[in-house]
């Protein structure tokens, strides 16, 4: 568990490393080919630390509200409460935020940086659907997540992938737009300006798969496995989250639409986003989970 | 030469003796912790036993038997002083508590008042949260004493006078099997 936390926070400090560099050397690209000198760098280094400290700071509330989780009370749900204070006692920390996430699908994740600032959302579905055994071995491993700092891991990755795709978005559209106007005007062609942007767009729409792929090794599916027993360790009742499973997968054909591919992995369960259809293509491909089945077998052996 | 051997020596041992302390101190912090997470759930479930005896009592008036069990075995457990005497009532208490729920079964009335339910998924909340609290307790306390008798930690515990605790057991003597008396 301490190698866990202590991998995690490395692994942390490598992706946000990244991050800065990255965004540091499309900085100093356009800053060259604007020939505006170190401005670019100096802009690009500055919204690099923003964003990572952001993510550090924020990331739980960012992901939060990309989800639509709103935060619960104990007279509101005195069940879900009862299981997440009664489980961290057992786990020896303290007891993290409550949220829902108003959705009919059976899920769940957890999030934040480390046990003093962490939060537990679960969706409307599963809490209707669970009883209290089932919920107390989901809950219990959302909080194995919260106590190897998987959290600060799957969160800090959740917002700089939702902040790439959100900065890509803005250079296809400066570029988009820098070239109509550049019609308009006099100087046909846009001139290199729109062009740097069109090319940096480029490269961020081709890079996303492959922080897609990071995600993948960062959130490695050893870890689900994992925390399923550490989970189980903490209730002492692996047939709970069996049962819970079997009811997820059972539901999972139920499409989330407050997840995206930046928030997946964080998920109890791959989220689902077509109708009827267990999982497109291009989720497959982005896969973050190990199959369900797999993970009931290995809870089983216990 | 040698001195420097031997002071280099004392160094590394006397290191070690000050990780093993810092060890200690902060497994029986963790003990220390793990009580008090399980005071504050007996209490709380100390508060509540009288509002759910007042509840059940005006549906069910003629279950007294049972309510004075209830409420005995809450008093002793507030009095109780050492661990095991306390383990004891509060098994008692768990085991009344069952009986009374049982019984509240054959009464649908009160199984639809919403003020009973609320107590009843208070009640179950902070039971699980006893027994959470006893299982981190308890694990801390067979670190702890693990510790305390291994070699060579043995040494600086004994030295420093940390001392083992008790575990807060789950036995429950009033669910052991039915002793059948055939004499009379």
């Amino acid at each position: 568990m301490y190698e866990q936390i202590a991998s995690n926070k490395r692994r942390t400090f490598v992706l946000v490393l990244g991050a800065v560099v990255f965004l540091a050397a499309i900085g100093y690209v356009i800053g060259v080919m604007t020939s505006s000198g170190p401005v670019g760098l100096v802009l690009a280094l500055a919204v690099a630390v923003a964003m990572s400290l952001g993510s550090y700071f924020y990331g739980d509330r960012i992901v939060l509200a990309s989800t639509r989780a709103r935060e619960v009370s104990a007279q509101d749900q005195p069940r879900l409460h009862n299981i997440v204070e009664g489980l961290a006692i057992a786990a020896g920390i303290p007891k993290p935020r409550v949220h829902v996430v108003p959705e009919r699908a059976l899920n769940a994740y957890a999030t934040g940086r480390d046990p003093e600032h962490s939060s537990i959302a679960v969706t409307q579905g599963l809490l209707e659907a669970l009883n209290r055994v089932e919920l107390e071995g989901v809950i219990g491993h959302e909080l194995a997540h919260v106590q190897d700092r998987d959290i600060l891991v799957g969160t800090v990755v959740a917002t700089l992938v939702g902040a790439a795709v959100l900065l890509s978005e803005f250079f296809m559209r400066a570029w988009f737009w820098g070239g109509i106007g550049g019609r308009r005007g006099s100087d046909r062609g846009g001139g290199p300006v729109a062009l740097v942007l069109l090319a940096v767009g480029i490269v961020m729409l081709i890079l996303a798969p492959i922080v897609g792929q990071i995600i993948k090794l960062a959130v490695s599916r050893n870890r689900e496995y994992l925390a399923g027993a550490q989970g189980a360790m903490l209730t002492r009742y692996p047939p709970g989250l069996v049962s819970a499973l079997r009811k997820i997968e059972a539901g999972s054909t139920i499409p989330m639409h407050s997840a995206n591919n930046a928030t997946a992995h964080l998920w109890l369960n791959q989220p689902s986003r077509i109708q009827g259809e267990g999982m497109g293509p291009l989720e497959r491909l982005f896969q973050t989970h190990p199959p369900i089945s797999e993970r009931i077998r290995r809870l089983e052996e216990m | 030469m040698w001195v420097w051997i031997f002071v280099g020596l004392v160094a590394l041992l006397v290191l070690a003796a000050v990780l093993v302390f810092n060890r200690l101190v902060w497994l029986r912090n963790r003990v220390d912790n793990g009580w008090a997470q399980i005071d504050v759930q007996l209490r709380r479930r100390y508060d509540l036993i009288p509002n759910l005896v007042e509840t059940v009592r005006g549906y069910a008036a003629h279950e007294r038997e049972l309510f004075e069990e209830v409420t005995r075995a809450r008093t002793r457990a507030i009095d109780a002083s050492s661990v095991p005497d306390q383990a004891q009532a509060e098994d008692q208490i768990t085991h009344g508590l069952r009986q009374l729920f049982a019984v509240v079964e054959a009464y649908p009335e009160l199984k639809a008042n919403e003020n009973f339910l609320a107590l009843q998924e208070e009640l179950t909340g902070t039971e699980s949260k006893i027994a959470y609290a006893r299982q981190f307790y308890n694990d801390q306390v067979m670190r702890l004493n693990t510790l305390i008798q291994s070699f060579p930690s043995v040494l600086v515990a004994r030295a420093f006078g940390f001392a083992e605790r008790e575990f807060f057991d789950i036995e429950d003597p009033a669910r052991g099997p039915a002793q059948v008396d055939f004499s009379g």
